[in-house]
């Protein structure tokens, strides 16, 4: 393993570990403060137990994501230390207003979390509202940063430094806007329909216990909507994606010519040494269509950069695939939910409905990773996109095999505890009657 | 006062809160390592409750630093990032393991809390060895970069894997500055927690452990400053012969006697003041007397800058952070440092 491709996949395994608690970080406040809300409205011990539950969910998932993210700061220094000497002065802003967010968020969970009996309920209930509002901003910041990586602005290249650097411009990027909202949807529908596929599963057993099925319509308010929109999102983020990074977008799609009208390709392997796709399905005017909303505009292939600054095909092909299958399932599941819901049905009692949310519980969060690889394994071998290249951002210390499988074998033992810990929160559920 | 040299103060003051705060919950963890006696689950329970709510928000302030480091000061941060690879990722091993364990340890009980089980205490010496390494190699981090091992244009000290990403932390010095910081937690948790307790008993256990804790820290600093005399010259010198020099180290040594005169006659309030001054004017002896540069010897604050249009951006965010942070963090420490602590949640 070479050390670029041992720091790439470090960098890669705490993105990826980072990324699933920072989601429940930014959701799960949003529903332990509806079930507190719901129980000082009715005043039904259940929502009460609910919030307290959620809320120590919360405090071990929060945790492990901030010591996480932690690791995360010092790893851009640590691995990439040429991308932070160029990129520092542009994009520290928004890491610099995440911090705050995170400090607000870090001070009213504790509040929250300890503050049950020493302060009023109003002053509970709102430090609830606060750590809901400030993790979302700062997951906003984060991926705002990200987006700049995708479609850098804000500065001026000259002999490979950047001058006329103005942060403002850099935080308004062009991706800024369809990311973050794409990375928000994410981490609502991800939590919301993981929370409520737990409460569905243990339903199928106990279909009449009042706390699961109260906690699954929290989960589903939360998450459904979101799931619901979720597709749209993304289609005003793909459509994006075809007019500033075409690469990624033709990887994503294993578009090799440029080609107009492109039919849309839905599975298959992509052979990239012959540049065609084998055992896919077309669908004629498809990718048009969805990139341009025009069944004849012309989408650009890979053939449009050199061979050598293409990403890794076949694996940004299988995400993008993957994030959009298990994204339609989520955002029809939902909509499932939601009519039965509406018609005044009993939710609980309906089993295909409830297997069917069951299923979905893990489906937010492979999405969202799949999802990641197709953004930064799209956008490779660039770290900025058309700036700097990943190769030439990496720090030149050897060995960086070492840190990778000693993160790596450090995340395993944390997420093997960490879902022991939520499995024995769940079988402990309480029984409560109607 | 530039720019640069405003930002570079502001991440001083955030390593200040870190070190009195974040750096005080290292010491619990130090404290609950050496728990003996009658009272030892007593001991371990008075630390778990005076950390548990502070807990996230003192780490933040670790955060806060590095980020306007590499916002603000690429090049040191990249010089950073790169020289001392080992240290800092040992570092963030036991950031990891000591926030996590601390945390499983805390909720990992399920429903009933309650302290004391076998499963508890595994996470309990996790926490405690975390607790015992991260101050000492972040410690030993400030102690490199204050010897001036960082410098000769980021190549260490000189050609060779050991040269390059070892040497430069691995020094009598470095280490000595590690065992400071390790000491010097400890005896600001100590300090703290005397004034946490509620039973006289614990009073005195904690009073007892933060007057050796006192003593030991002087030994520290002259370990620190004879070995300083090769290691770090330059760091020495301005330390003893600097116009502001004197009076700090008279200050420093006034508080240093306040504290442990305070301990002694059971001043808990103004030992707590005197403790947190003493060890915030050592941190800031540091920084005066590598002033002007962020990482002796060749890259000064004013070379290692970000754009104006940066500095004066990233100012104008703390000062609007800071009118929600300062309120927000005085809320927190009145709910829960100004009277009796409740039951574990």
């Amino acid at each position: 393993m070479s050390d670029l491709l041992a720091a790439r996949s470090q960098m890669a395994v705490s993105l990826a570990f980072h990324i699933v608690f920072a989601m429940v970080g930014i959701a799960m406040p949003v529903l332990m403060v509806v079930a507190e809300r719901r129980w000082q409205v009715t005043g039904q011990d259940v929502y009460l137990e609910l919030a307290r539950r959620w809320a120590k969910g919360t405090a071990i998932l929060f945790a492990v994501g901030a010591v996480s993210g932690t690791v995360l700061s010092f790893e851009l220094g640590l691995l990439w230390p040429e991308f932070m000497r160029f990129a520092g002065p542009i994009i520290g802003m928004p890491f610099s207003l995440e911090g705050f967010a995170f400090f607000t968020e870090a001070i009213f969970l504790g509040v929250y979390l300890y503050g049950w009996e020493r302060i009023s309920r109003r002053a509970h209930l709102a430090a609830g509202v606060l750590v809901a509002v400030s993790g979302g901003l700062s997951g906003i910041f984060v991926v705002i940063a990200n987006a700049w990586m995708n479609t850098p602005t804000g500065f001026e290249l000259v002999a490979g430094r950047a001058v006329n650097v103005d942060p403002l411009a850099a935080m308004a990027n062009p991706a800024a806007l369809p990311q973050a909202v794409h990375m928000a949807l994410a981490a609502y529908a991800a939590t919301g329909l993981g929370v409520a596929g737990i409460h569905a599963f243990l339903l199928l057993k106990d279909p009449s216990n009042a706390f699961h099925r109260r906690a699954l319509v929290i989960a589903l308010l939360v998450g459904g909507p979101a799931a619901v929109l979720q597709p749209v999102a993304g289609d005003f983020a793909a459509r994006h994606v075809a007019r500033h990074q075409p690469t990624k977008l033709a990887a994503a799609e294993a578009l090799f010519e440029t080609t107009a009208p492109a039919p849309l390709v839905l599975g298959g392997w992509p052979d990239v040494a012959a540049r065609r796709t084998r055992g896919a399905i077309e669908i004629p005017y498809g990718l048009s269509l969805l990139a341009f909303h025009d069944p004849r505009a012309e989408v650009k292939g890979l053939d449009v950069v050199p061979r050598d600054e293409w990403p890794n095909v076949p694996i940004v092909h299988f995400a993008f695939q993957l994030m959009v299958a298990l994204g339609t399932y989520m955002a029809l599941v939902a909509l499932w939910a939601g009519w039965r819901g509406w018609r005044g049905k009993d939710l609980a009692h309906d089993r295909r409905l409830m297997r069917a949310l069951a299923l979905a519980t893990p489906m937010g969060f492979i999405a969202t990773e799949a999802g990641w690889v197709v953004t930064e394994v799209g956008r490779q071998p660039w770290v900025i996109y058309g700036v700097l290249k990943t190769a030439d951002a990496v720090t030149p210390m050897p060995g960086l095999i070492v840190p990778f499988l000693t993160f790596t074998l450090l995340y395993c033992f944390l997420g093997a505890i960490v879902s022991w810990l939520l499995y024995r929160q769940i079988i402990r559920s309480p029984r409560v009657t109607e | 006062m530039s720019l640069a040299e405003l930002v570079a103060g502001i991440i001083v003051v955030a390593l200040n809160a870190y070190a009195l705060l974040g750096g005080a919950d290292f010491g619990g963890g130090v404290w609950d390592l050496l728990a003996r006696g009658p009272r030892r689950e007593r001991q371990r329970h008075l630390i778990a409750e005076a950390i548990g709510p502070v807990w996230e928000a003192n780490h933040v302030w670790l955060i806060l630093a590095i980020v306007l480091l590499f916002t603000c000061f690429p090049p040191a941060f990249a010089r950073l990032g790169t020289l001392l690879h080992i240290p800092l990722s040992l570092v963030l091993i036991g950031i990891v393991l000591r926030g996590s364990a601390f945390t499983f340890w805390r909720y990992g009980g399920g429903a009933g809390g309650g302290h004391g089980s076998e499963t508890e205490r595994h996470w309990g010496v996790v926490f405690a060895i975390a607790s015992l390494i991260t101050p000492l190699l972040l410690g030993t981090t400030v102690g490199s970069i204050a010897s001036g091992a960082l410098g000769e244009g980021g190549r260490g000290k000189g050609e060779g894997f050991f040269q390059v990403y070892v040497g430069p932390w691995l020094t009598p010095f470095a280490l000595s500055v590690g065992v400071f910081a390790l000491i010097a937690f400890a005896f600001l948790a100590a300090v703290y927690l005397t004034l946490e307790a509620q039973e006289r008993e614990l009073q005195e256990d904690f009073r007892r452990r933060a007057l050796g804790a006192g003593v030991a820290l002087f030994f520290a600093a002259l370990a620190a400053l004879l070995l300083s005399q090769r290691w770090a010259p330059r760091v020495r010198e301005a330390l003893i012969f600097a116009p502001w020099a004197v009076p700090l180290h008279l200050l420093t040594a006034a508080t240093a006697v306040t504290a442990l005169a305070a301990l002694w006659r059971r001043r808990w309030r103004v030992a707590r003041v005197a403790a947190a001054t003493q060890v915030s004017l050592i941190l800031w002896g540091w920084a005066l007397a590598q002033y002007p540069y962020v990482l002796p010897p060749d890259l000064p604050v004013e070379a290692a800058a970000a754009p104006a249009v940066t500095l004066r951006l990233v100012l104008a965010a703390l000062a609007l952070g800071a009118l929600v942070l300062l309120p927000s963090l005085y809320y927190l420490l009145r709910i829960f440092k100004s009277r009796q602590p409740s039951e574990v949640p």
